[in-house]
């Protein structure tokens, strides 16, 4: 099964996301309350080790596991980085999550997290529904 | 060692940790860390109802399901197996200031007065948990991504419109969390 280390990726991902806390709705509300420091050390430490392995990566020309080159595809800006982005930010404070802890937290026994994965899939689903009308 | 494992991880251990997973997913096969394209992939599966953003071969992208299906398991093994039942240490402030919003409970990780099934049938648990997720929802993919996919992916990088996409998470969050959350626990 070629997906099976994603999956695994994916354990180590989520098993680090919910032992640090950055999962808990009450971390969140501290952060955009700047009153501590430790999601801005999580987000800050996971940036700095993510861009270093990438120059890492390129600096010795390091190949896939298929052999293939390692490719990021650019990010597009446009008015969704901003419009989107606000909406994004501001669900992401009144649920107290990001997708990632949603798993997460369901993983951890909250089964009300249901409740929000399928409010997350109907927010993809309608702005995939209205893309055609909304500014881009 | 596994009462170690037990306490809460401090940030300059799980954030490199997180970090990694980053160059694990390129070598591994070229993969862009993201969570959020997950949803997509789950409404192009369930219901693309011939909207043109919702056909494509989500088949290619079932890296990305095993990927979220191993965070569920960590949650399993962070929430459950490594559980402890210690209080999250949170500043003195934040703890006033959430028991100002009304909200008293502050075991877990979540605050049963408001994630519960209960809570869902009442106005302020409904807006809370369901338009909170909906925004998330509807914003990542308009924004082209989540927390992980922008700030984690992008910013490392160096993709400047990750940043300017971060930078308005942030003023979303700072406007929910100052100026219209505050409205929401007060008057519903």
């Amino acid at each position: 099964m070629k997906n099976i280390k994603y999956l695994l990726v994916g354990v180590l991902f989520g098993t680090v996301l919910t032992k640090t806390e950055a999962v808990s709705w009450f971390r969140i509300q501290e952060m955009f309350r700047f009153q501590s420091f430790h999601m801005y050390g999580i987000i800050g430490s996971a940036i700095a080790v993510g861009m270093i392995s990438i120059l890492l990566l390129r600096k010795f020309n390091i190949k896939a596991l298929n052999g293939e080159a390692i490719v990021i595809p650019d990010k597009q800006f446009n008015k969704g980085s901003i419009i989107g982005g606000t909406i994004f930010g501001m669900g992401w404070a009144l649920a107290g999550a990001c997708p990632g802890p949603l798993y997460s937290l369901l993983g951890a026994g909250y089964s009300i997290i249901i409740v929000p994965i399928l409010g997350a899939l109907l927010g993809t689903w309608t702005y995939s529904y209205l893309r055609p009308k909304l500014p881009h | 060692m596994l009462e170690i494992l037990k306490q809460p991880w401090p940030w300059y251990v799980s954030g490199p940790l997180i970090g990694i997973s980053v160059p694990l997913l390129l070598v591994f096969g070229n993969k862009m860390l993201g969570i959020s394209s997950s949803l997509r992939h789950t409404c192009a599966a369930v219901a693309p109802f011939n909207i043109q953003f919702l056909k494509y071969n989500w088949k290619a992208e079932m890296w990305n399901m095993f990927f979220v299906l191993g965070i569920l398991i960590g949650g399993f093994v962070g929430g459950v197996l490594l559980r402890n039942d210690v209080p999250i240490d949170l500043s003195a402030q934040t703890i006033t200031d959430i028991k100002n919003l009304g909200v008293n409970s502050f075991e877990g990780l979540l605050p049963a007065d408001i994630f519960s099934w209960e809570s869902l049938f009442t106005v302020k648990g409904f807006i809370i948990m369901v338009l909170g997720s909906f925004l998330i929802g509807f914003g990542a993919r308009y924004a082209g991504g989540c927390t992980s996919g922008h700030a984690i992916m992008g910013i490392s990088s160096l993709q400047w419109p990750s940043l300017v996409t971060v930078i308005f998470f942030f003023i979303g969050g700072l406007l929910m969390t100052h100026v219209i959350a505050p409205l929401i626990y007060q008057f519903l």
